[in-house]
């Protein structure tokens, strides 16, 4: 269920408005709302979640309704309608991952953050949550970091410390 | 080795940026297709190709591409549907993210074919990295004169797109697919009118898999009744099979089809064998939608005879005791898997993606995660197997879109085969939680009386 958080005013790029744009222009005219989802990605890439008030920002740009950018952004898994952690882990637990060890993963995460799933940490550094099938199943276990969604596949305890540890240091 | 047709080159460094892609023959396709054939000349070699769609439904593509509707004055449209998420695919990803240009080869070759000026590829949102690669695939394309207005001289003009998704199973049914490229919510149209009559702006539309629109470049090269020639029976040509689960050598295989179940699980040319020594329990051969098999009636028919790798050998025996090919996800389970557990994981999967369109797929699919749930963490009842069985059957054919299909087949054939370990799991509910069923008879040779009754 969307839940509206506080409305604050918020501010887009100009090299985002630029992306707006581009996008745009590839639709026929009178199109334009087919440049929502990637509009919503290139949003959130640079705000880090989708704010009421960003999404009517784009409902602005595109002619269209405020409800008309909410149903969306609320259907697709990948927007997320609250503020998340810096780095989202998002590990794959449907059944191929599963076979090969991807709930030991998930565990061993929430043991190494300390938080639950779709909790962040205290330095708003990290959150983590089980995600359905990458369509990469061939080098399960895998996880996925927005906003480049940049993939790490065949997943052992040791590669996820790795990571975090370099997450960290970034 | 067998015939490669689509990976031919996949270990030339290089492969993925246009030069090298160009030295090995790549846009060959084009010219030929641009400059000597005309758009009906192309569907012709396709359809005698008989290339079936690769992206699950097995339709005949030429026949797809015929039935396109053509009014004067009215764009079309080619949408390549690249939202690959069938658990256990990924060979979608693996051919954009090596030899990207077989794609945009691929659908400049089509979009001629159906006379369309715009077409998108509509790429799952995760895909963010292959998004990427495509996007730089087409500008070289383009600045190599191969995409943009009159290429090559010929008076055809195209502009390709690459569409994200936003993360949603459900977009890689065609109609959910166009309404998402529209801009909204994936639902799926209630068909008719089909996509090829009014698809995207409610314009005439083909959807095409990225496999199946890249099996169109060799088609064009060798010609459609060459591609033919590959294969077995109606099942022609070479197909991408996404290995995954306990094998040995899990990853994306080119097959002719026709390949031996047994070679393909066992070879070293391909899987190389269930890992870590165990023996094979199971196998969902075509991605998570289609049923699932134990290891007897995986390596063969009920009559003895080998199964292939194909659309026909797949499917030989109906439900009762075949499968489907499906997307070519090929799920290998080994002897500690439980079926229970992967039963329930899958109907989680269902349950999350359905649309909520529907309501037999709405509300049974997260019925039957909750029963199977129960069942797996040892509070089960008997009495949940057949309910499970009756949840299944309502859900079947009730719904707008094949996705209530595709979550109950797997839900139902695990039931068919598995039925011991779902009555294990209730009659051993404290056991259950920590050993598992094991191999049992499922790798017996079938005796024939057993397999034609149920369901």
């Amino acid at each position: 269920m969307l839940k509206v958080e506080e409305q604050q005013p918020v501010e887009f790029s100009s090299v985002l408005l630029v992306k707006f744009d581009e996008i745009a222009g590839r639709y026929p005219e009178g199109k334009q709302k087919s440049a929502l989802l990637p509009i919503l990605h290139e949003v959130q890439a640079e705000q880090g979640w989708l704010s009421a008030s960003a999404m009517d920002r784009v409902a602005a740009f595109l002619d269209i309704e405020p409800i008309e950018v909410y149903e969306v952004a609320s259907f697709y898994s990948m927007y997320f309608l609250k503020p998340s952690g810096k780095y989202v882990l998002e590990v794959c637990r449907t059944g191929p991952c599963c076979l090969v060890g991807a709930e030991k993963i998930m565990a061993h995460i929430e043991t190494k953050l300390g938080v639950k799933e779709n909790t962040v940490t205290p330095d708003g550094l990290f959150s983590w949550r089980g995600v359905e099938c990458l369509a990469a199943c061939g080098y399960g276990p895998v996880l996925q970091i927005g906003p480049d969604y940049t993939f790490y596949e065949n997943l052992n305890e040791q590669k996820v410390d790795e990571l975090i540890e370099n997450l960290r240091n970034k | 080795m067998a015939r490669k047709l689509l990976l031919e080159h996949i270990n030339v460094p290089g492969i993925n940026t246009f030069d090298v892609y160009r030295q090995k023959g790549g846009y060959r396709a084009v010219e030929k297709a641009l400059k000597t054939l005309t758009s009906e000349e192309v569907v012709e070699e396709v359809k005698k190709s008989g290339l079936r769609g690769r992206g699950g439904a097995g339709f005949p593509t030429g026949m797809k591409w015929s039935f396109l509707a053509k009014p004067e004055g009215v764009p079309r449209y080619l949408v390549c549907n690249a939202d690959e998420s069938e658990p256990g695919t990924f060979k979608d990803r693996y051919l954009m993210t090596h030899i990207p240009h077989a794609l945009i080869e691929g659908m400049i070759v089509s979009s001629y074919a159906l006379g369309a000026n715009t077409s998108y590829i509509y790429v799952r949102g995760e895909m963010m990295p292959q998004i990427r690669i495509l996007e730089k695939a087409i500008a070289e394309a383009r600045n190599a004169g191969y995409l943009g207005q009159n290429i090559m001289g010929t008076g055809y003009n195209l502009e390709l797109y690459v569409q994200p998704g936003g993360g949603a199973y459900i977009c890689g049914e065609e109609t959910a697919l166009l309404e998402s490229l529209e801009g909204k919510r994936g639902n799926p149209r209630i068909k008719p009118p089909f996509p090829a009559i009014a698809g995207l702006y409610g314009r005439p539309t083909v959807v095409n898999n990225v496999e199946s629109i890249a099996a169109v470049v060799p088609i064009i090269n060798d010609g459609g009744e060459e591609y033919a020639k590959i294969g077995i029976g109606r099942s022609t040509g070479t197909k991408l099979i996404s290995a995954s689960g306990n094998l040995v050598k899990p990853g994306v295989y080119e097959i002719e089809l026709g390949l031996p179940v047994e070679e393909f699980i066992y070879s070293d040319e391909y899987c190389g064998g269930i890992a870590n020594g165990k023996r094979l329990k199971a196998t969902v051969a075509g991605g998570s939608s289609v049923p699932v098999l134990p290891a007897n009636l995986t390596l063969k028919l009920a009559n003895g005879d080998q199964r292939l790798m194909s659309y026909e050998s797949l499917s030989e025996g109906g439900f009762a005791t075949g499968t489907m090919m499906g997307s070519g996800g090929f799920i290998a389970f080994d002897e500690d898997q439980c079926m229970v557990r992967n039963t329930w994981n899958f109907a989680r999967f269902y349950s999350h993606e359905s649309c909520g369109q529907c309501s037999p797929c709405r509300e049974g699919t997260g019925w039957m995660e909750k029963v199977l749930h129960r069942l797996e963490y040892g509070h089960g009842k008997m009495s949940d197997i057949d309910l499970l069985i009756n949840v299944a059957k309502n859900i079947e054919g009730n719904t707008i879109c094949p996705l209530g299909d595709a979550a109950a087949w797997p839900v139902a054939s695990a039931i068919r085969h598995f039925r011991d370990e779902f009555e294990w799991h209730v009659k051993e509910p404290v056991k259950s939680l920590d050993t598992n069923y094991g191999l049992a008879n499922y790798a017996e040779p079938i005796a024939k009386a057993e397999v034609t009754t149920e369901n």
